[in-house]
């Protein structure tokens, strides 16, 4: 009996990790750069498809594609927010304006990523094994490379927490996520912070991808649902809260999977009763403003 | 002879719908049938696409759900096909659809619009893997037969529709309410003040442009026979009709009339040859729009004509 | 019984307070300044008398009915109509518009459209903007851009208008209309509150002022009183050189 509970709990930390991650990135892009990215998801897919290829091809360690696929993510999101998101962001007569235009543009990125895809890997389920074999202790069985992405998810986290707060750069990113005006008039070019913080925002998506690859199935079209799981993580854990969204990441993979053991195929349905939930009686979130 | 001046008045515009009305009606007696099958699609995407801007058009709040409510309609077809007439599924696969916008307005509407984007977001998504694990777990079976009728019919219920959501749509637009809508699209909080009910306003209207949106949905169950919550619940359909409007233009009703048009013979003459670049396409175009259209064609259009006629402030 | 009345209202915003326990009333018919600082707490408590706001304690009663269950459309429609610091018209709406809107949705729903074109139609001709009545509001000056927000406003036919600075910005002459213009909303038995920074027109149009700092109330009185009190002068207005000009 405490076992299974055990085995509940690390299970939901594990896949935690990985929503950690993501919501983070989709936290950045939404709460310093304002571009509500309902694409994050493909950004992940990407990723994962990228270590994919290099594994199946080349037989490269996923932990080592990472320093590929990672920064390829990243430039993608950089020059995707320099070209389409910062000319919006001159052209939209009011914040609010550039928000919607900007989730539309999203819009068409995801059709556009995912039928990329799909033309260069194909629609069907793919998949590979690495670091598979079981890991024991305290009673329970766990596969390693599960336990690896917990370690990554977390490793990222707090060295990402360090260089918000004490890198140059991640003063800036504070700084333009409270007010990118005044920031901007303290000398923070804020057109590249925000690029910046759009790239790194894409950079989570594809490591998070990275590691799923390892332990789960992909598929081009997986995006949609984790990137309707950020959406619902950043809510909860308060929309423009980065700690929030780390927090609330493991709180929502704690909950899924509660859920898997006792309905499996029902964690996304109640990943949103949590959301309506909120809706109605706190949709600050957690640590929200 | 002021040949933009004749082109723009109220009798001409009225002639020229009255012809096509005619035209569109007794079509079936003399065209091909895949004429008939391609206008049907047509008119499908019309009313998702004038559905969808009777809301999200003059309030602003993107609604990125119409897949949900066309998916609810399509499963209640599938339910209730063989127990039920056509016109009365159609009732019912309407009111579901209002109903479910009902709830869903009632929760995120009285909120900032953030949430309601993100929750019509994930709706397709949710209902999908709800009804997937019902039809799993509790009833055991996971695709279900719609019973057929003739590709006239189906057109002429299509068409009827179309009639009824763009006179809705019109009548909505020219009332109290439509100006009402556009303040609250224009300044939520000075509209408030002004003694608007403004949640319940856009919770009324969200749930109308459902209903257009359900009925449409228990119409085309028929045509595809067989339905599985995949199916049914096809996210590519909250995606089509936003471009379409965004491409034609939300400011004028036509605009989002013409998109739909355009779209969906571009995608009845591209899904043959090139079915996973028309949406790469699609996806290309709505960035395109997004950045250099900002009212749509008939946006662009309009000034051009503006220019044209030397109209700069028309009557109220 | 006074029209509006606000009673140990208090707002904080995170730790700050915005308004601390202020106390004052309304009697209907009368025109009330509301002056002080910027950041003293007035468009704060605008906000609370429109139900924009809730106060997290105290009661503000209109018409002896506790403001804290209703919302801004509601109170409305019992007769509280209000303009905005900044500006917050309908940018893409006619000006005629606006006001029909305001007719529709005001104290008397219901009406007919004729009914309304001609209220509307009326509140325009009060207010001096017909002759732009086809013009989209954005297009229209600052100064009858806040006209428009008066006419939205007056368009509801409310018992109590709250102005919210409505002549910041402009040159002497459009002040002169605006207090005008103030007059004779006052003629027509309607309440008025007004915020403003412009000395001469709160000092001659009202008949009591109330100075808020730090979100207190720190005095109340005639213009005559204000003007000569040390406590406001200190704090305000400065020098008494300056005030109680006529």
């Amino acid at each position: 009996m405490i076992v299974t509970i055990f085995d509940i709990l690390i299970a939901g930390l594990l896949m935690g990790g990985i929503y950690a991650l993501i919501a983070v990135g989709l936290s950045l892009q939404y709460g310093v750069a304002r571009v509500l990215n309902i694409a994050h998801g493909e950004f992940i897919m990407i990723g994962a498809f990228i270590t994919w290829a290099l594994y199946s091809a080349f037989k490269i360690s996923p932990l080592l594609c990472v320093t590929i696929s990672g920064p390829l993510v990243f430039v993608i999101g950089f020059v995707l927010y320099r070209a389409l998101f910062a000319r919006l962001r001159t052209t939209s007569p009011s914040p609010a304006v550039f928000e919607g235009k900007s989730m539309l543009a999203c819009f068409g990125i995801l059709f556009i990523a995912q039928n990329l895809a799909i033309l260069i890997w194909g629609a069907d389920i793919k998949g590979y094994s690495y670091l598979a074999f079981p890991i024991e202790f305290w009673g329970a069985k766990f596969p390693a490379n599960r336990l690896i992405t917990l370690g990554f998810a977390v490793a990222f986290g707090s060295a990402f927490y360090l260089f918000l707060a004490r890198t140059r750069m991640g003063k800036a990113i504070r700084a333009a996520a409270q007010d990118p005006a005044a920031a901007g008039l303290m000398g923070v070019n804020i057109s590249r912070v925000l690029a910046f913080c759009f790239g790194l925002g894409a950079l989570m998506a594809g490591l998070g991808g990275t590691l799923l690859s390892m332990s789960y199935q992909i598929q081009a079209t997986m995006g949609l649902e984790y990137t309707m799981i950020a959406l619902i993580v950043i809510v909860l854990g308060g929309l423009g809260s980065i700690p929030g969204s780390f927090i609330g990441g493991f709180l929502l993979g704690l909950v899924g999977s509660i859920v898997t053991y006792v309905q499996p195929g029902l964690s996304l349905v109640a990943y949103y009763v949590i959301f309506m939930l909120l809706l109605l009686a706190k949709p600050t979130g957690i640590l929200g403003r | 002879m002021d040949i933009p001046k004749l082109i723009s008045s109220k009798r001409f515009v009225l002639g020229f719908l009255f012809i096509l009305l005619v035209v569109l009606t007794t079509l079936p007696l003399y065209a091909a049938r895949y004429s008939i099958v391609l206008l049907t699609t047509i008119f499908m995407y019309v009313v998702l696409t004038v559905s969808w801007t009777m809301f999200s058009g003059p309030t602003g709040y993107v609604s990125l759900a119409p897949a949900a409510f066309f998916g609810a309609g399509v499963y209640a077809s599938a339910l209730l096909g063989f127990v039920f007439p056509l016109p009365v599924i159609i009732v019912v696969g309407a009111l579901s659809s209002a109903c479910l916008a009902l709830l869903v307005g009632a929760l995120t509407l009285r909120l900032r619009g953030i949430y309601f984007v993100m929750f019509t977001f994930g709706l397709v998504e949710l209902l999908l893997h709800f009804i997937l694990w019902w039809e799993v777990t509790i009833t055991g079976t996971t695709g279900r037969v719609v019973p057929t009728v003739g590709n006239t019919t189906v057109y002429y219920l299509m068409l009827t529709i179309l009639v009824m959501v763009i006179l809705t749509t019109y009548l909505i637009k020219h009332s109290r309410f439509g100006l009402a809508l556009q303040s609250i699209g224009e300044c939520e909080e000075a509209a408030a003040h002004t003694g608007v009910n403004v949640t319940a306003l856009k919770i009324m209207t969200f749930a109308a442009s459902a209903f257009f949106m359900g009925a449409a949905g228990a119409v085309m169950a028929t045509r595809w026979t067989y339905i599985d919550p995949r199916i049914a619940f096809n996210p590519i359909l909250s995606f089509l009709p936003v471009l379409m409007a965004i491409f034609g233009g939300m400011g004028q009703l036509f605009g989002p009339v013409i998109g739909a048009v355009i779209f969906t013979t571009l995608e009845e003459f591209l899904i043959t040859r090139f079915p996973y670049y028309y949406m790469l396409i699609f996806g290309i175009i709505m960035v395109v729009a997004i950045l250099y259209l900002p009212d749509g064609l008939v946006g662009l259009t309009q000034k051009l004509w503006n220019r044209i006629s030397g109209a700069k402030y028309a009557d109220p | 019984m006074p029209i509006l009345e606000c009673k140990e209202v208090s707002r904080y915003f995170g730790g700050l307070a915005a308004l601390s326990r202020v106390n004052f009333h309304v009697e209907q018919g009368e025109v009330l300044g509301l002056i002080g600082p910027n950041g003293a707490g007035k468009t704060t408590l605008f906000n609370l008398m429109s139900a924009a706001l809730k106060p997290q304690s105290g009661t503000i009663r209109f018409k002896d009915t506790d403001v804290k269950r209703l919302g801004p459309y509601k109170i409305c429609r019992m007769g509280l109509a209000r303009t905005f610091q900044t500006v917050r018209i309908f940018p893409n709406m006619t000006v005629l518009n606006h006001a029909i809107l305001a007719s529709y949705f005001g104290r008397s729903p219901g009406m007919s459209s004729p009914e309304a074109l001609r209220s509307a139609s009326e509140t325009l001709e009060f207010v001096g903007l017909s002759t732009v009545k086809a013009i989209p509001a954005k297009d229209l000056t600052l100064a009858n851009q806040k006209r428009l927000e008066v006419a939205r406003a007056l368009g509801t036919h409310p018992e109590i208008l709250l102005l919210d600075e409505i002549m910041a910005g402009l040159n002497p002459a459009e002040v002169a209309q605006a207090m005008e213009l103030v007059i004779r909303i006052r003629n027509k038995g309607i309440t008025i509150i007004m915020i403003e920074h412009v000395m001469k027109a709160i000092m001659s149009l009202c008949d009591r002022i109330i100075v808020l700092h730090h979100g207190q109330k720190i005095a109340e009185g005639t213009p005559q009183e204000i003007a000569t009190s040390e406590k406001v002068i200190k704090v305000y207005l400065g020098d008494k050189a300056h005030a109680g000009s006529k």
